[in-house]
């Protein structure tokens, strides 16, 4: 936050840090071959179709329903993950318990394993024959080549997302503001909702954010799991290869356009949710 | 991780010397792209090939590799060293077509290679280099059951059973699975079947597999090690390499007829003439019609082209199959990919909610 007194307001408002030319220089430079030029690309690549070329492409009633597995299995995933992220962050932070440096670095494991390999092993585990399948399936749970498998794996690489980013904030979290509240007479659960909560709220939904993200752009475990059946359990992406297999690039882009769509979109959401919160909680 | 990083525009001022950033990028990308080819006659001592292939080859071309290499060097005196790289060949394809700087594709099907050719890093008459169209081998879609053929799967009809479940590649992202689809259509047309009988025959087949999979190689995964489904379509030297696999829990059967598999293969003339590597490029593709290219390529389950191919290992014959091919099932590959694997073709009808038939 700003200073909001005049005194110390310099006139030339100079930054306290130097060099931002330089920075900044660095700085677009950056972002310019790494993240607009591609963009640019995909979205010059899209614009050689005309707008009925691109719906006809990209709206297709398979698409649509792509697009809805794609959004709805990731949401999911990103839910799950959020309310058992703080709670494994909370264990974590909280409670000391044997073991829990190993448990921490645990954590990260689904960031450097090959997503691919994941997909692999779970759905070797969830088949019919598999360890964990042969006592799921018989009671009507099917945890491979189904929507709940993509969910699966979803978790599963969009976890650590969510736990990192609620961690430190718990860790910072002021602890007399809790013993005040007990001490005032506060029920557990009055504590944790209208001290603990407001605190954490915006680190939670920044962390429901990373993990939406990080399941949308999955493909690697998806394509392993899911089986890809068209109507059931065919993420967008899938139909993005199917299309770059007929070597229709524009049409491949125009899929890959919407989906990017989508889910700025819903991070835009996420993003001003939790600013409202954060503004809010203040 | 900041967020905002991502979801928030800079600041103006950074925004505009972002443009111009890029400006100056593409500018300079679009001075600096053409090439000229270098035109010296005169061979190096020693020459690198780079071989683009698809997924099944990898055994093959290891063992063709070491035996070309030794052949060409006694016969030109020139060191070969053959690099390899294998993938899908649809996205091999395309990686040649974005710069992937291949001597030879040697590729699952003629759309992959044609694809290649029309973005001019072949010359259009590139299937008349070598002979029969530039396909050196071919192969056969077979089934693989598990041992002792419980289901008793004996030729296509059987797979029109409601009992019997398939295993085979998704059509639209894997040459295997375009082929077992092909093989499909083309049984229920060589048995006297109308377009329609053949349309509803590849429809209950696909209602029956329950997977999907991106390539050939998950396909066999799925199959053989996570154990789902009666019957796997897949290429005959495939087939064999699962057989083998599987430690006697698998075994083929030979349907009557099936769809002949041409993998085509060229060289990629723009990037030979510009590496000056044209001679040991020709010569890696004419090897595999020679004897001993031909002797190597049986033994791995393919089938050399030509008179009286030797058989995969000695005493052995290879299993008597008719064969069609894609002038039978489509006219051409062009009319196969529209009609069957196209945007709105036969294969997404299936997949219908209403549809198919």
């Amino acid at each position: 936050m700003p200073a909001h007194n005049p005194i110390f307001r310099s006139p030339r408002r100079r930054s306290v840090l130097p060099g931002f030319g330089i920075s900044a220089a660095i700085t677009s430079l950056m972002i310019t071959a790494l993240v607009i030029v591609p963009l640019a690309v995909l979205a010059l690549r899209a614009a050689s179709l005309g707008p009925t070329e691109f719906l006809a492409a990209a709206w297709t009633p398979r698409a649509r329903a792509a697009y809805a597995v794609s959004l709805g299995a990731s949401l999911t995933a990103a839910i799950i993950s959020s309310v058992s992220g703080l709670l494994v962050a909370w264990v974590l932070v909280r409670i000391d318990f044997p073991g829990r440096r190993l448990l921490d670095a645990l954590v990260d494991v689904p960031l450097a394993l090959p997503t691919a390999v994941a997909g692999l092993v779970y759905s070797t585990l969830y088949v019919e024959r598999g360890w964990l399948g042969r006592y799921l399936v018989p009671l009507g749970i099917h945890g491979a080549y189904s929507w709940l498998g993509i969910v699966l794996v979803l978790v599963f690489v969009s976890l650590p997302f969510a736990i990192r980013v609620v961690q430190p904030v718990l860790e910072s979290l002021d602890r007399d503001s809790e013993e005040a509240a007990r001490m005032l007479g506060a029920s557990r659960v009055q504590t944790f909702l209208q001290v603990i909560f407001p605190a954490i709220f915006p680190a939670v939904l920044t962390g429901f954010a990373l993990a939406l993200a990080r399941a949308l752009g999955e493909y690697g475990s998806v394509v392993f799991i899911s089986g890809n059946m068209p109507f059931k359990t065919e993420i967008a992406p899938v139909l993005i290869v199917s299309r770059l297999e007929e070597f229709a690039y524009a049409e491949a882009t125009a899929i890959a356009v919407v989906l990017l769509g989508m889910s700025v979109s819903l991070l835009v959401i996420v993003n001003w949710l939790q600013q409202r919160v954060a503004r809010n909680s203040q | 991780m900041n967020r905002r990083f991502l979801l928030h525009s800079s600041s103006s001022r950074t925004f505009a010397q972002a443009i111009v950033t890029l400006l100056l990028v593409a500018a300079s990308g679009c001075s600096g792209s053409s090439s000229t080819p270098g035109g010296s006659a005169n061979r190096p001592k020693a020459v690198e090939l780079l071989n683009v292939s698809y997924d099944p080859t990898r055994e093959l071309y290891r063992d063709i590799n070491a035996a070309f290499a030794k052949h060409y060097e006694q016969e030109h005196g020139t060191a070969v060293t053959i690099k390899q790289s294998h993938a899908a060949s649809g996205s091999q394809s395309r990686a040649v077509i974005d710069g992937l700087d291949a001597d030879v594709v040697t590729l699952a099907t003629w759309p992959d290679v044609e694809a290649v050719a029309k973005s001019g890093l072949l010359r259009p008459d590139w299937q008349n280099r070598y002979d029969n169209n530039s396909i050196p081998y071919h192969s056969v879609v077979v089934f693989v059951v598990r041992k002792g053929n419980p289901k008793n799967v004996l030729d296509w009809a059987d797979l029109d059973r409601d009992d019997i479940s398939i295993i085979t590649p998704n059509p639209k992202t894997s040459g295997n699975g375009k082929y077992s689809f092909l093989a499909a259509w083309g049984a229920a047309r060589a048995a006297g079947g109308s377009e329609d009988d053949a349309q509803k025959f590849v429809s209950a087949l696909y209602r029956r597999t329950p997977v999907l999979d991106t390539g050939a190689r998950a396909a066999t995964a799925t199959f053989s090690q996570k154990g789902i489904g009666d019957v796997h379509l897949t290429f005959e030297q495939e087939a064999h390499l699962e057989v083998d696999e599987s430690k006697g829990s698998l075994e083929i059967v030979y349907p009557k007829r099936s769809i002949r598999v041409d993998p085509p293969v060229a060289v990629v003339d723009q990037n030979v003439d510009r590496k000056a590597t044209r001679h040991a490029a020709e010569a890696y593709l004419g090897f595999l019609y020679s004897p001993e290219g031909r002797a190597i390529i049986a033994k791995h389950h393919l089938r050399p082209w030509g008179d009286s191919p030797p058989p995969p290992a000695a005493g052995e014959t290879w299993p008597a199959i008719e064969t069609f091919d894609i002038t039978f099932v489509a006219g051409d590959w062009n009319n196969a990919m529209k009609k069957f694997f196209g945007e709105g073709g036969v294969f997404d009808a299936i997949y219908q909610p209403n549809g198919g038939k």
